[in-house]
């Protein structure tokens, strides 16, 4: 009797008994963060991912509608905190878009340093738990012994190591030292070499490659139709970079290249970000090289400024400026406007949408998360994949639960 | 630049244009919001929905709508971005959904309606997005406290004597 070829292909059958249904998460080691995905599955194959957050949802807006200016960094530290510092400098842009306050050309620097160094912290943990979710431990690792220098860093400047709260209206908490500068020029010095080690490791990879290339393309208009930004734009062809298109900070003084690629899978993600790591590095060493001196604070006679701290002990003048600054009665005045400023996070487009009225807080302090927006696009990244691409693919957009779900 | 004149001649509504800072933005009136966020995007290269927000009145002196819903908009290619804003009124809090045009809007519409209870017609999925679904109130409403109402009402309060 001759054998008849069996029909393999998934028939649209109404009760489709072949499809099982997975939860994943909201509490799973290859999400990082709580987050929770209902996967609709044939075989391995994922026909149907559905995303429920909201887990880790905390009111942050609500939050900043009771906080002044400065009170609320601690709690923008707290979305994306991978990079929390690039969280305080993009709140931080916005209010002072809001106040019309120009910074110092040190403070632009210094922010600009912070802000890189920043990025590259995002995309070392950002890289290094994307491979370690595809079987790659040592990458990870090396990345991480490399974070632990940015801490280093961070802390010298800030006096925390994670949540740093950092930045002030018109300045930061305090101005950086020379043995600072020192400890940057030598992390500028020493991270090439475990770059090229990672680099070594991963890009070539044959299992690495075959686990991410082609997997979870995102189409050039499919990235604007679902207003991505960021890294996961840019592999997908976007040549947009709010650091060169809408130059903030000292990035406009700066020689920095805006990486691209036309790949739009995993892959492509990848590499973008490894190849910002040392776009990063040639700003971070720039603008140390070349920070200019003087005040990192804007003058005290702006009144919105709080005044150094051996000026509010030691002098009467600097006790009354504080308390001007300080106390929920007094303030500056503040224009009843809005405002929408954005900088260039490590995820993409950080922007605030501040509504201002005439108090020290923000009547509305909208964030523009890019990770909310990223992730709303995971369904249709992962539809008709496997489902061990799952972590890949979230890996490579990095999304980021805190942020997520504000 | 998108010519103001243009959208007047074509919707003869009330579109007023305002400057701050590099923001610029315009007033459009509900009912025809869609139609210019559709003429924006199709006729004057705004492909992309940068965010949809919402911002509610009530306490802001000399308001005179309840609620604003606030488009962001940016021309990928030219760079260049426009803020559209739309007043919406309660009792019936209700907007055209425009995720027709943007994809993108899905969950940003659903954040909306979730905050603020303002309903999208003709959104495919309009679910509330980070709040848990038996929650009946809309948080980022002005009329909602800080610390919730009654969500913690179940809790026992420990005082420092009794622990």
């Amino acid at each position: 009797m001759p054998l008849t070829p069996v029909d393999t292909t998934p028939t649209e059958s109404p009760d489709r008994e072949y499809v099982w249904t997975l939860n994943f998460g909201p509490q799973h080691p290859a999400t990082h963060t709580t987050l929770r995905l209902v996967l609709t599955l044939d075989g391995e194959k994922v026909l149907n991912a559905v995303p429920y957050i909201g887990y880790l949802h905390s009111g942050f807006e609500k939050l900043g509608e009771h906080l002044d200016f400065n009170q609320y960094v601690t709690i923008v530290d707290r979305m994306n905190y991978l990079s929390p510092l690039a969280n305080e400098i993009a709140w931080h842009h916005a209010v002072e878009k809001l106040l019309g306050i120009e910074l110092t050309p040190r403070c632009r620097y210094l922010r600009t340093i912070l802000a890189e160094l920043m990025r590259m912290h995002d995309h070392l943990l950002n890289l290094g738990t994307t491979a370690l979710d595809l079987g790659g431990f040592t990458a990870f690792l090396y990345f991480f012994q490399q974070r632990e220098h940015i801490y280093d860093i961070v802390e010298l400047a800030s006096g925390q190591r994670f949540h740093t709260s950092y930045t002030r209206v018109g300045g930061v908490l305090f101005d950086v030292n020379m043995d600072w500068i020192h400890r940057v020029r030598k992390f500028v010095r020493e991270f090439p070499k475990v770059y090229h080690e990672v680099d070594r490791l991963l890009t070539k990879n044959r299992i690495f490659v075959d686990r991410t290339r082609g997997i979870g393309y995102l189409s050039r208009e499919d990235a604007i139709n679902f207003s991505a930004a960021g890294p996961v734009a840019r592999a997908s062809g976007i040549e947009r970079d709010l650091r060169r298109d809408e130059p903030y900070l000292a990035y406009a003084d700066l020689d920095f290249d805006v990486v691209c690629s036309r790949g739009g899978d995993c892959y492509a993600r990848y590499l973008v970000r490894m190849q910002e790591l040392l776009e990063s590095l040639k700003i971070i060493e720039q603008a140390v090289e070349n920070i200019p001196g003087g005040s990192v604070n804007i003058g005290v006679e702006s009144d919105m400024v709080l005044p150094a701290k051996p000026a509010v002990y030691r002098s009467i003048e600097g006790l009354i400026q504080h308390f001007e600054v300080i106390m929920p009665n007094r303030g500056y005045t503040v224009p009843r406007e809005q405002v929408y400023a954005a900088t260039e996070s490590p995820n993409g487009e950080l922007g605030f949408y501040i509504v201002g009225n005439a108090e020290t807080r923000a009547y509305r302090a909208r964030t523009r998360p890019p990770s909310f927006i990223h992730f709303s696009m995971f369904p249709h990244l992962i539809r008709n994949h496997q489902l061990s691409d799952v972590v890949a693919v979230l890996g490579s957009i990095n999304i980021i639960a805190a942020e997520l779900d504000r | 630049m998108p010519d103001i004149s243009v959208l007047k001649a074509a919707f003869s509504a009330e579109i007023a244009e305002s400057t701050f800072r590099d923001n610029r933005r315009i007033d459009v009136p509900s009912a025809v919001v869609f139609d210019v966020l559709s003429s924006l995007k199709n006729d004057h290269g705004f492909n992309t929905l940068i965010d949809l927000t919402a911002v509610d009145w009530l306490e802001y002196e000399g308001a005179v709508d309840r609620f604003s819903v606030i488009y962001l908009l940016l021309n990928m290619d030219s760079g260049e971005r426009l803020i559209v804003r739309t007043p919406v009124n309660l009792p019936n809090p209700q907007l055209q959904s425009v995720y027709a045009l943007w994809r993108g809007a899905d969950w940003m519409e659903r954040e909306v309606f979730d905050m603020f209870g303002i309903v999208f017609n003709g959104h495919p999925d309009l679910r509330r997005i980070l709040m848990p679904e038996e929650f009946d109130a809309f948080p980022l409403r002005k009329d909602y406290p800080l610390k919730g109402r009654g969500e913690r009402h179940n809790f026992p309060v420990i005082t420092r004597s009794g622990s």
